[in-house]
C-alpha cells in the first residue's frame, strides 16, 4: 500500500517543474506545456484525496479538469499560430511590442 | 501477488494472435497494387524522413484544435453513459443539452468554412 | 433532487448562454459581406433578458444544483452589476467596431459567454464550479483581447493575458485540490464547518496562499499585476473596459466568499500587504506614464489596491464597503474606456495623453464626460468614487488599521496628481498640429455615456440605496 503523502509529493514536484518550467523557458508552446504539467500535478493530487476521504468528488473534479484544459489549449494554441503569424517567431523575448 | 497478472498475460496472448492474424487475412484478401504515394507512411503528405522540426501547414493545427475539443467533451458521456438508469430523464435531457451546445459549436466551425480543405 | 426552481436560480446564465448561442448560429447563416450590427443588438438584448432574469431571480433566494450555487442579496448585487456592465459594453462596441474594420458577430457572443462565467462565479458557492466559472470569464477574455488580429500588438496582449491567465488559475486549483485535501470538501459553507472547528494544518495555510495567487491575479493586486498594462494597451478598448471591471467584480466576489463566508484562517497579512503594495506601485508607476490605456491599467492595479483595504477591515462593514467600491469603480472605469475607444479612432491611433490636448476645445461633451469620470476615479464628492472610498476607508478606520489608511490617503493624493493632468490638457492646452479628427458620437455609445455618468452621480448623491442593497448582501454572507 502506498502512503498518500508519496502521490502529494510526486504532484508537488510536478508542479514545481510545470512552474519552473514557465519561468525559465523561452519558447511559447514549451510555456504552454509547462501550464498543462501544472494542471496534470493538480489533477494527480486530486485523484489522491479523492482516494483518501473516499470520496467519489475528487476523481469527477479530474474531468472537468481535462475539459477545461482542453478547451483552455485550442484557445492557446490558436493564439499562438496568431503571434506566429504577425511575428514569424515564438520566443517570448521578441514578443516585446508593448514594453514589460 | 502473481495470480493478479493472469488477466494481463491472457490478454498479451489474445493480441500475439489476434493482430497477425487479422493483418494476414487482410493481406489474402486484398487487391495488391503499391505505388509511391501509397507506400509513404503518410498519405496526406508530410515527409516522415528527415528534421522533425520542419514547418508544415498550419491547417493541421486547425483540425488537431478541434479534434481535441470534440475529443475531450466526450468525456462526459462516460459516467452519464455509466449511470444512465439511476439518472433517467434528469439525465437524459441535461445530456441532450450538452450535446445541443456542442452540436451548435460543431455547425459554426463547420459554417465558417474550418473544415474545408482548402 | 433538482427542481423547477433550481432552474430559476441560474435563470441570467440561462438566458446569457441562450443569446450567446444564438449569436453564434446566425453568424454562421449570414452572409460573409453582410453587417453584424444586428447580432451586437440581438447580445444587447440578451444582456437587457439578463437584467430582467436577474429580477426576477431576486424573488427566489436559496441553494441550487445540490448546494452548488446559491443566490441571494450578495450574489444578485453582482449578477445586475455584470450584466449592466456587458450592456454598456456592447453599446460602447458598436461605433468601435465599424471604425477597427472588425467584422465578427463572435464578439458579441464571446462578450455573452464571459458574462455567463462570470455571473456563475459570483453565485457559485463550490470551489469547483468557481474555478470552470473562472475559465468560461477568462478564456473569453483572452480571445477578445486579441481581436484586433491584424494589430500585433493586440495578439501580444492576447497571448501575455492567456500565458500568465492560465498560469494563475493553475494556482487557484492547486489551491483548491489542497483545501480539497485538507477539509474533504469543496463546498465553501461545508469548509467554513469544518475549519471553525479548530483544524489549522499547513495545507490549509498553503491553500490559502495558492488561492490568493489565482485570485490576485484576475484582480490585478500586486505583487501579481505585472500582465495588466500590457494587456490593456494593446486590447481593444472596450474590451479594456470589459476585462477591467466585470471579471475583476466577479473575482472579488469569489475572494469575498471564500474570505468571508468560508472564513479561511492566514488571509489578513498577504491581503494587507497585497493591498498596500498595489496601491503605491499602482499610483507610482501611473505618474511616468504617456499612453491613456496604460495610465488606466496602473490606476486600475491602484483602485485594486484600495479595494482590498476593505477585505483587511472587519467583515460587517468591511464586505458592504467592498461591494459598493466594485460597483463605483466599475461604472466609472467603464465609462472612461468608452471615451478612450471612441477618440482611439481607426487603428486606435490617437491613445498618447498628447492626442488628448486641447480636447476641451474641440469636442466639449466628451471632455466633460472623461472628466466627470476621471473626477470620480480620484474620489471627488458628489461623484461615486468619492463615496466608494470613504467607505472603505472608515471601514478600514474602525477596525483600527490606521496605517493602512495612511498608505491609502497619501496615495489618493498622488494619484489625483495624474488625473488632474488629463483634465489639465484636455482644458489648458492647446491641441497638437495636426490635431487628431473627433467623430461625432454614435447614438449606442451616447446612450452608454450617459447611463455611465448617471449611475456615477447617482452613487455619489444618493448612495444609500445601493449601500443598503450591499449590506444586506454582506449580513447574508457571514450568516
Amino acid at each position: 500500500m502506498v502512503p498518500i503523502s508519496y502521490y502529494l509529493v510526486l504532484s508537488a514536484i510536478l508542479f514545481s517543474l510545470g512552474v519552473v518550467g514557465f519561468l525559465i523557458k523561452r519558447n511559447l508552446i514549451t510555456l504552454f506545456m509547462s501550464i498543462e504539467l501544472m494542471l496534470n500535478a493538480v489533477n494527480l493530487a486530486f485523484v489522491a484525496f479523492a482516494w483518501q476521504w473516499k470520496s467519489l468528488n475528487g476523481q469527477v473534479f479530474v474531468f472537468f479538469v481535462m475539459v477545461v484544459a482542453a478547451a483552455e489549449a485550442a484557445v492557446g494554441l490558436a493564439i499562438i499560430i496568431a503571434v506566429f503569424r504577425t511575428r514569424e517567431t515564438l520566443n517570448v523575448d521578441r514578443v516585446n511590442l508593448l514594453k514589460l | 501477488m502473481p495470480q493478479n497478472y493472469v488477466p494481463i498475460f491472457i490478454f498479451i496472448a489474445v493480441v500475439a494472435i489476434l493482430i497477425p492474424l487479422t493483418l494476414g487475412i487482410a493481406k489474402l484478401v486484398r487487391p495488391e497494387k503499391p505505388e509511391k504515394a501509397k507506400l509513404m507512411p503518410y498519405e496526406c503528405g508530410v515527409d516522415p524522413i528527415g528534421d522533425s522540426r520542419q514547418r508544415y501547414t498550419v491547417r493541421f493545427y486547425i483540425v488537431a484544435i478541434l479534434f481535441v475539443i470534440f475529443d475531450v467533451e466526450t468525456i462526459f458521456l462516460f459516467p452519464w453513459a455509466v449511470l444512465y438508469k439511476a439518472l433517467a430523464w434528469f439525465g437524459f435531457i441535461e445530456m441532450m443539452i450538452f450535446l445541443t451546445i456542442l452540436i451548435v459549436g460543431y455547425v459554426w466551425v463547420w459554417k465558417k468554412g474550418a473544415l474545408e480543405w482548402i | 433532487m433538482i427542481q423547477a426552481v433550481d432552474y430559476i436560480r441560474v435563470l441570467p446564465e440561462i438566458v446569457l448562454t441562450l443569446f450567446g448561442v444564438a449569436i453564434m448560429m446566425v453568424e454562421g447563416a449570414l452572409p460573409p459581406r453582410a453587417s453584424r450590427k444586428p447580432l451586437g443588438w440581438l447580445a444587447f438584448v440578451g444582456t437587457l433578458a439578463a437584467l430582467a432574469a436577474t429580477v426576477y431571480q431576486a424573488g427566489y433566494p436559496g441553494m441550487a444544483f445540490f448546494g452548488m450555487v446559491r443566490v441571494d442579496s450578495f450574489s444578485i448585487f453582482f449578477h445586475f452589476l455584470i450584466a449592466f456592465i456587458a450592456a454598456l459594453v456592447v453599446l460602447s462596441s458598436f461605433e468601435y467596431l465599424d471604425a477597427q474594420q472588425i467584422r465578427g458577430g463572435e464578439y458579441y457572443g464571446l462578450i455573452l459567454f464571459g458574462a455567463v462565467g462570470m455571473v456563475l462565479m459570483s453565485s457559485a458557492v463550490e470551489l469547483v464550479l468557481i474555478f470552470i466559472a473562472l475559465e468560461i470569464s477568462s478564456i473569453s477574455t483572452y480571445v477578445l483581447a486579441g481581436f484586433r488580429r491584424r494589430a500585433p500588438s493586440s495578439i501580444e496582449s492576447s497571448i501575455k493575458y492567456f500565458l500568465l491567465g492560465s498560469f494563475a488559475t493553475a494556482f487557484f486549483l492547486y489551491g483548491v485540490a489542497l483545501i480539497f485535501g485538507a477539509t474533504g470538501s469543496t463546498r465553501i459553507y461545508m469548509i467554513a464547518e469544518t475549519i471553525q472547528g479548530g483544524k489549522h494544518s499547513a495545507m490549509v495555510f498553503t491553500a490559502v496562499a495558492l488561492m490568493f495567487v489565482g485570485i490576485g491575479f484576475k484582480i490585478a493586486a500586486a505583487p501579481f499585476h505585472v500582465w495588466t498594462p500590457d494587456v490593456y494597451e494593446g486590447a481593444p478598448a472596450p474590451v479594456v473596459g470589459l476585462m477591467s471591471t466585470a471579471p475583476k467584480a466577479a473575482a472579488f466576489a469569489v475572494l469575498l466568499r471564500i474570505f468571508f463566508a468560508a472564513a479561511t484562517p492566514g488571509w489578513f497579512w498577504p491581503v494587507w500587504i497585497s493591498a498596500a503594495l498595489s496601491m503605491t506601485l499602482g499610483n507610482i508607476s501611473a505618474l511616468v506614464q504617456d499612453n491613456v490605456k496604460r495610465l488606466l491599467a496602473y490606476s486600475s492595479i491602484a483602485h485594486a489596491g484600495y479595494l482590498l483595504v476593505a477585505f483587511a477591515a472587519a467583515r460587517d462593514i468591511g464586505i458592504s464597503a467592498a461591494m459598493f467600491y466594485t460597483a463605483a469603480y466599475a461604472l466609472m472605469n467603464v465609462g472612461a474606456f468608452a471615451v478612450v475607444s471612441h477618440f482611439a479612432s481607426a487603428g486606435e491611433r490617437y491613445v498618447t495623453l498628447e492626442d488628448y490636448a486641447g480636447l476641451g476645445r474641440r469636442s466639449p461633451v466628451l471632455a466633460a464626460t472623461l472628466t466627470i469620470f476621471l473626477l470620480s476615479l480620484i474620489g471627488i464628492p458628489i461623484t461615486g468614487g468619492f463615496f466608494a472610498k470613504f467607505y472603505v476607508f472608515s471601514a478600514a478606520l474602525k477596525s483600527n488599521l490606521v496605517w493602512l489608511v495612511i498608505i491609502a490617503v497619501v496615495n489618493s493624493a498622488i494619484a489625483a496628481y495624474y488625473y488632474l493632468r488629463i483634465i489639465v490638457l484636455m482644458y489648458m492646452r492647446d491641441a497638437r498640429e495636426p490635431a487628431p479628427t473627433v467623430q461625432n458620437v454614435s447614438a449606442p455609445l451616447g446612450v452608454a455615456l450617459a447611463l455611465t455618468v448617471a449611475a456615477t452621480i447617482y452613487l455619489g448623491v444618493l448612495p444609500g440605496r445601493v449601500l443598503d442593497y450591499a449590506s444586506r448582501g454582506a449580513a447574508l454572507l457571514v450568516r
